[in-house]
């Protein structure tokens, strides 16, 4: 009995801090007055809502900004990681973890004070404050995942079946297609997602690069917040929020145990 | 692609930091750095330094428990549970913490409706605490999820053999599990260290006072100067301390 109780405290207790913070969220979102001292909100409503998502107002191109500017990185993360992924997984290449270190790097150094250096190097080059800067400096920044990800969905590939669709007499192009990639999709599939999250979430680089032309969905909330307009910035909070929970409660479905354990080895 | 947007860059700000205002070699730049900031670097350091202490207590806390937990609701409860934080965004953990944290928040509001607290009793966690409990809340999953994996792919029968000869959970946790997934602990504090580092929403966000934390310098030296000199300078004194941190693992993974 007694050992029910401590438990039910520190779980408890866990629960609240993890799970507090949140719960405020989603309250302010559907807050439409609320001051001191009152404890819960006055009056819930939609208001807020309806001038969120008000056809052409700032928060809907903003959404529409960064789910281009995500699809773009995710596309460009793909397009280097399939074909590195797999010569990683499959040909025996001399420095081999010298190269999964190198993009490691970019996670390995404080990113800030590269970012600005970044974001100084494209004001020369025209490509602060456009899109293809914004995805530039995002793709950078997925590519470690796409690649490590992708490298251990190839590796988890049985290496029979390969040699069996080549002895069958299909071409080395034929066999990835048909067989490597296929079998490889869910993993690929997660990093994708993974990518396509890093970019939705990032803050930083935007903040250097994008500004003040490009404007996604996160910088759209740091501003809301620091103005003070609570209620904006929890309800574009909770629309960054909701791809990011059902991505961690469905994690193990898209990335089985015999992919993890082969991600960076 | 690495190279081009990412090795390039960091050259230029290790030159930058030593090049004066026209050009030529200089450490005038840390000299302004020091001057100015001295004060915001050792705060960094205490905050990521506290923590990451904490990041890594939590985590293997809650590794422990998900192993070696008898009660098998408790553990699926605190499995389903520890994880929320995991993929939220750094600048969404701040607003919700910059609610939660506030004089009027939740969390204050909670406890005085529990009269655990007065009302005259509450204070605003906005600060350097704030920082701190957005960091841990944010990071702890992340890590426990690394420290978890590699504790459940451990050997069960050196625990069941400690289990048999009398051993109590704690000892087992900190003789047995801890030492052997000390490297991934490790990994996962590294990574944690150097992605606060260069977090600069929570610390806008939670905190706007002095002193505040060196991304917040870095940045506005750029907004407001146009200053890349200091900043830079900056930028490389937190290279130096993440390479320290680096360097400790490497000498760890060497001497193995």
């Amino acid at each position: 009995m007694m050992v029910w109780v401590t438990r039910g405290i520190v779980l408890g207790l866990l629960a609240f801090i993890i799970l507090g913070p949140l719960a405020n969220l989603v309250l302010w979102a559907a807050a439409e007055q609320w001051y001191f001292p009152h404890k819960l909100p006055l009056t819930y409503g939609t208001k807020f809502w309806e001038q969120v998502f008000k056809p052409r107002g700032d928060a809907l191109v903003s959404l529409v900004t960064s789910v281009w500017i995500a699809l773009a990185t995710v596309a460009a993360c793909l397009a280097l990681a399939i074909p590195a992924g797999y010569a990683l997984a499959r040909l025996k290449l001399p420095w081999r973890t010298a190269i999964l270190l190198a993009f490691l790097m970019p996670q390995a150094f404080p990113s800030l004070a590269v970012y600005i250096n970044i974001a100084r190097i494209f004001y020369d080059l025209r490509l602060n404050g456009t899109m293809t800067g914004v995805i530039l400096v995002h793709t950078v920044h997925g590519l470690v995942f796409a690649v490590w990800i992708t490298a251990a969905a190839f590796a988890a590939v049985e290496r029979d079946l390969e040699l069996a669709a080549r002895n069958l007499g299909g071409s080395p192009l034929r066999t990835f297609f048909t067989v490597s990639l296929p079998l490889a999709a869910p993993g690929i599939m997660a990093s994708a997602i993974f990518v396509f999250l890093e970019s939705l979430d990032e803050f930083t680089g935007t903040f250097f690069v994008g500004v003040p032309d490009v404007i996604t969905l996160p910088l759209l909330m740091f501003t809301a917040s620091i103005a003070g307009n609570y209620q904006i910035a929890a309800i574009t909070a909770l629309v960054l929020l909701v791809p990011s929970v059902v991505f961690m409660l469905f994690i193990e479905r898209f990335l089985k145990a015999d992919v993890l354990s082969k991600v960076g080895a | 692609m690495v190279l081009a947007l990412f090795v390039y860059p960091l050259g230029y700000s290790l030159v930058t930091a030593f090049e004066a205002k026209g050009g030529g070699f200089t450490f005038g730049n840390f000299a302004k750095a020091f001057e100015f900031y001295r004060v915001d670097i050792g705060f960094t350091l205490v905050i990521i330094g506290f923590s990451t202490f904490l990041i890594g207590l939590a985590s293997i806390a809650i590794g422990g428990y998900l192993t070696l937990g008898e009660n098998p609701r408790a553990v699926a409860l605190l499995r389903w549970l520890y994880r929320w934080p995991l993929f939220i965004p750094f600048v969404v953990a701040a607003q919700c913490m910059r609610s939660f944290l506030a004089k009027n928040g939740l969390m204050n509001n909670t406890l005085v409706g529990l009269g655990v607290l007065d009302v005259s009793q509450t204070t605003s966690f906005l600060d350097w605490r704030g920082i701190v409990i957005t960091f841990v809340w944010k990071q702890t999953p992340f890590v426990a999820l690394l420290v978890a994996g590699a504790m459940a792919s451990l050997d069960r029968s050196t625990i069941e053999a400690a289990r048999n000869l009398g051993a109590g959970r704690l000892r087992i946790l900190f003789e047995i599990l801890v030492p052997q997934v000390a490297p991934t602990l490790l990994v996962g504090l590294i990574l944690s260290f150097v992605t606060m580092m260069s977090v600069l929403s929570v610390p806008l966000m939670i905190s706007g006072e002095s002193p505040t934390m060196m991304t917040v310098d870095m940045a506005f030296r750029i907004n407001n100067y146009g200053d890349y000199g200091t900043a830079n300078a900056l930028g490389f004194i937190s290279y130096l301390l993440t390479a320290a941190c680096a360097w400790v693992y490497l000498k760890r993974a060497v001497r193995q």
